[in-house]
Order: C-alpha cells, then sequence, then structure tokens
C-alpha cells in the first residue's frame, strides 16, 4: 500500500499545463511539500480565481490553482492569498504583484492571432496589466498586403506575471495566447553564454585590444564608425544625405 | 444470542434515557457544532472559522493547524511559518488535556461515516473475525512520514479521507465520496471499526500525541462490574477495557491510559452500574476502597468537555 502510495505521489506530481498556481507559490515539487490544502488563500481571493482541486481533478488533491481562461488573476496589490498562507507554501517575500511568477504568456498560435492577420485586435496587449512592458506591440511589415503594418503582440517575460488576463480576454474561440508553466515554457541560455555588445558596453571600450581596423569597401559618401554609431551617411554638398 | 436487545438498553432503565446517551449526545453535537463552524462561513456568508481541519483561521486571528500534517509538511523539508507553528502548538495543546484520540470522538467527521457502517454492521448482525492488526496504523502512520521524506511531497493528503471529507464538504467534493464509499463499506463488511481502530494514520498519530493527556476515563467503581459487557460492545476499542476493570489484582490502576481510548463515553454511558466515569489521570493506584471518594471528582471532570 505504502509503494502505491509512493507511486501515486510520483505520478501526481506535476502540474497540468493549463493548471496555474497562486502568486508566490514555490515551485511545484517544493510547493507540494509545504501546502497543507487548508484554502485559506482561497477564502482570501476576493474574485473567486482561486479553487482546491478536489480528487479526480489532475491537480493534486486540495492544492489550490487556477485556469487563466476560466478566471485570472487580478493581481490584488495587497497579495490577499499569499498573506493567508499559513505554511509558506505561497512565499511571503512576495510583496510586489508584479514580481509574481505563475507562468508565462507564449502567444504560440501565430495562424489564428487576428493580430498576425494584419487586423488591429490588440486585446491581449490592452488588457495586460503591464500593457507596454509584459506585452508590447512589435511593428512588421504586412507581406500580404505590401503596404501596411502589422502589429505583433510579443510577450516580454522580464514583465510578465503569467496572470492569465491576456488568456482570458483573447477573442478567439480557443485562446491563441495562453499562460503556461514556466518550467514548460522558459528557455535558459548556458551560463557561459556572453552578448559582445553587452560586454563592450559593461566594460566601457573593446575588449578586443587594441581593436581590430575593419576594412569596409563602402560606395562613395558612407563611412564606418565601429566604436560607437556604425555606419554613416556621409553629408553631399547640398546637405542631405545620400540615401 | 443476548437476551439484551441492544448494549445500553439496562442503563436506561437503571439511569433513565438522558444519562444513559449523554455522551453520545454530546458528542454528535460537537462533531456536527465543529463541522457547522467551518460551514456557515461558505453556505451564510458568516465567517466565523475560514479555512478547513488542516489549518484554520478563527475570527481572523487565531490561526489553528493540524499537528499530522504538519509533521507531514516538515518531513519533506520544508520549514513552515508562524502562523502554521502557532496553530500547531494551539491544537498539541488543547490535545494534551482532553485526549489525542479526542479529536477521532468528538471532531473528526469521518467518525460519523464509521459510525454508521458500525451501526448497520451491528443491525445486519453482520460478524466476520478480521485478522487486522491493530497496529497496522501505526505502520501506515510512519510510511506517511516516511514517503514523504525521499518524495518531497506530502502524500498522505491525496487520500485521507478525514481530510478529504472535511475539505469536500466545505469546498467541493469531487471524487472523494469514491473514498469514503470505500471507508464506509470496508467498516460496513470487512473489519468491524476497521478504519478508525486499524487503519487510520491520522488517528494512530493523535493517539501518540495523547498518550500522556490529562482528562481520561476512569473505573473507579469497578468492584461494581456485573460483566455484562455493554461497554466492550460499544468501545471502538475494546482491547483497552478488560485490563482496567480485570485486572486489579494484577495492579492495573483504575485509569483507562490506552493511548487508544478516544474518549467517546460511550461505555460511562451504557453502564448501568455506572462504574465509569470522565475524571483525570492522576491518582491511578490499585484500591478497593477509593470509589466513593473519587467519584466525587466526578463532575469536575465532566464540564470540560
Amino acid at each position: 500500500m505504502s509503494l502505491g502510495l509512493g507511486i501515486y505521489s510520483k505520478q501526481s506530481r506535476s502540474l497540468p499545463a493549463d493548471a496555474l498556481r497562486p502568486p508566490g507559490a514555490l515551485k511545484e515539487p517544493d510547493f507540494l511539500g509545504a501546502c497543507l490544502r487548508c484554502g485559506l488563500c482561497v477564502r482570501d481571493c476576493p474574485y473567486d480565481t482561486l479553487g482546491l482541486a478536489t480528487a479526480g481533478d489532475d491537480v493534486n488533491t486540495g492544492t489550490p490553482y487556477f485556469k487563466a481562461r476560466e478566471v485570472p488573476c487580478e493581481m490584488c496589490d495587497d497579495i490577499p492569498c499569499v498573506v493567508a498562507c499559513p505554511s509558506g507554501a505561497l512565499d511571503k517575500s512576495l510583496i510586489n504583484i508584479d514580481d509574481a511568477r505563475m507562468g508565462l504568456a507564449v502567444l504560440f498560435d501565430q495562424e489564428n492571432c487576428l493580430n498576425f492577420q494584419g487586423l488591429r485586435c490588440d486585446v491581449c496587449y490592452r488588457v495586460c496589466p503591464a500593457i507596454n512592458q509584459a506585452i508590447t506591440l512589435e511593428h512588421r511589415s504586412n507581406q500580404r498586403s505590401g503596404k501596411h503594418a502589422m502589429f505583433i503582440p510579443t510577450v516580454n517575460s522580464d514583465h510578465c506575471t503569467g496572470c492569465g488576463k491576456c488568456e482570458h480576454a483573447c477573442v478567439l474561440e480557443e485562446a491563441a495566447i495562453k499562460i503556461f508553466p514556466l518550467s514548460l515554457v522558459a528557455g535558459k541560455a548556458d551560463d557561459h553564454y556572453r552578448m559582445g555588445w553587452e560586454e563592450k558596453s559593461q566594460h566601457g571600450s573593446s575588449l578586443v585590444a587594441p581593436d581590430q581596423e575593419h576594412l569596409y569597401n563602402l560606395p562613395s559618401g558612407q563611412r564606418y564608425d565601429y566604436d560607437k554609431e556604425g555606419l554613416i551617411f556621409e553629408e553631399n554638398s547640398s546637405g542631405e544625405a545620400i540615401q | 444470542m443476548n437476551s439484551k436487545a441492544y448494549p445500553g438498553q439496562e442503563a436506561i432503565i437503571a439511569n433513565g434515557w438522558w444519562l444513559a446517551n449523554r455522551w453520545l449526545i454530546s458528542r454528535r453535537l460537537s462533531q456536527v457544532g465543529v463541522l457547522g463552524l467551518f460551514l456557515i462561513g461558505p453556505w451564510f456568508g458568516w465567517w466565523f472559522v475560514e479555512g478547513n481541519l488542516s489549518s484554520s483561521l478563527i475570527l481572523g486571528i487565531l490561526p489553528l493547524s493540524d499537528p499530522y500534517v504538519f509533521l507531514q509538511s516538515l518531513a519533506t523539508g520544508h520549514w513552515p511559518e508562524t502562523a502554521a507553528i502557532t496553530g500547531v502548538l494551539m491544537v498539541v495543546s488543547f490535545y494534551l488535556i482532553v485526549g489525542g484520540r479526542a479529536y477521532c470522538a468528538w471532531v473528526c467527521p469521518v467518525n460519523l461515516v464509521t459510525d454508521a457502517a458500525f451501526w448497520l454492521r451491528d443491525r445486519l448482525g453482520l460478524g466476520g473475525a478480521s485478522s487486522l492488526s491493530r497496529k497496522t496504523r501505526y505502520w501506515l502512520l510512519g510510511a506517511t512520514l516516511l514517503i514523504p521524506v525521499v518524495s518531497g511531497q506530502i502524500i498522505w493528503e491525496l487520500v485521507n479521507p478525514v481530510s478529504m471529507l472535511h475539505r469536500g464538504l466545505i469546498f467541493g467534493f469531487g471524487a472523494a465520496w469514491v473514498v469514503l464509499l470505500a471507508v464506509f463499506i470496508f467498516d460496513l463488511f470487512v473489519t468491524r471499526r476497521g478504519w478508525c481502530s486499524h487503519l487510520c494514520p491520522m488517528g494512530a498519530f493523535y493517539s501518540l500525541l495523547g498518550t500522556h493527556s490529562v482528562i481520561r476515563v476512569r473505573a473507579d467503581n469497578r468492584i461494581a462490574c456485573n460483566d455484562c459487557l455493554d461497554c466492550y460492545k460499544v468501545c471502538p476499542e475494546q482491547q483497552i477495557i478488560r485490563p482496567v476493570l480485570k485486572e486489579a489484582d494484577k495492579g492495573t490502576g483504575p485509569v483507562i491510559d490506552s493511548a487508544n481510548c478516544t474518549n467517546c463515553g460511550r461505555c460511562i454511558d451504557v453502564c448501568a452500574p455506572n462504574i465509569f466515569h470522565m475524571g483525570l489521570r492522576f491518582n491511578n493506584k490499585v484500591s478497593v476502597n477509593t470509589n466513593r471518594s473519587d467519584r466525587s471528582n466526578h463532575s469536575s471532570g465532566v464540564e470540560v468537555l
């Protein structure tokens, strides 16, 4: 029986991709050891976002979770769910709700997203509590019409809390933007990777000394400043830049 | 077959219906009352108590936490916050006084299920001895505290019928009724008092917690025993009665100080000669003639619960 329990516990360890933990939740394995299944966070959630998993759900029995498409997290400033947690399964060191990382929004279905068709839906961008930070609109030329711009909703993981407002608001029958657990969608660059331009600005000058003289065969009227500006169009005699 | 229709019949004739049922009635009131306190919040919006038996907040101030789930959490390597620690200390000190397994008899919602199964089993005359050891629960308790050390998560709460029933009533059941039905059927057909007295690791934990608890059932008047066996029939932990009643000559004192006594008080109800009473664990000496003086303690112990 104990062995069975052990195996059962391993099975129920994984969280389904559409189930999100409350803000401040410890990482999933730690959370399952810390949560007392008391539901005090559920009680103090003013928007009835949170619920406790029941037996038969695909979430660990008795633990709190929410599904963004149904009711997203409203990101209360006082984070009552974290305050209510008696055990520390929701980490009290989370004081600013903007630092919460419940998941990460991913606009995964580019074939159905209306903005990707060149339309101005923008709903996910508009409802985002961190508008212009967590979701920005990146301009791209519309190849279909040949003359319009596309405004591509782009998630920035530095700011996305995973609250799920975008997934909840997506106008499509099935949302094209969804919140996924960070463990599933957040990539990680190797520790030894160095971005040349970052290193260079940190250092204040070129890291290769002396800086290599580049020889470019540039058209007349153009030169290259490899320290600062890059490609420079020199002004012609009439004072206009040669394009 | 016994000539009596049911245990306690003689007590009703001798002491009246109320005295022969007062502990049972008080206990039901306590069980339903505790449940009610948790339910009036979600049902009527009066939040006297928030949370559930695993952890709760009384009047928005006083935290209470179940020491068993707390221990499981500790076993995973998580160090809980002050609220949970305070809550556990509250609960532990309460049960150190009233008796660890008083939780089982007076608070636990599953007791209503298993008592119902026992009642039906008795009614249907279902017998059948089971070889299941009453020590099984301690093995289970050990397992539920060891597996978290390895797996890093609380596992008993995945299936614990106690928290499932209580949480289910307050927050929504899901498929938890399957577990409760299993417990009911197990108690009805497989083993007499199977769940609470043989398997439940939570009861096992509370029994260990109450090993030295203060309030106890006493049998100071044991010389008056007329061997009717009624107490034995109603007791969920039958094995604990005999030594106290019959082994005074072996030096066993009048206090039922087994950790597994749930302080349910049903033996007090059904005893026509009024051998038992609720009292304290102290003064557990073998003495034939102490019954008069000890019975004067009677009321002081009764009111505490």
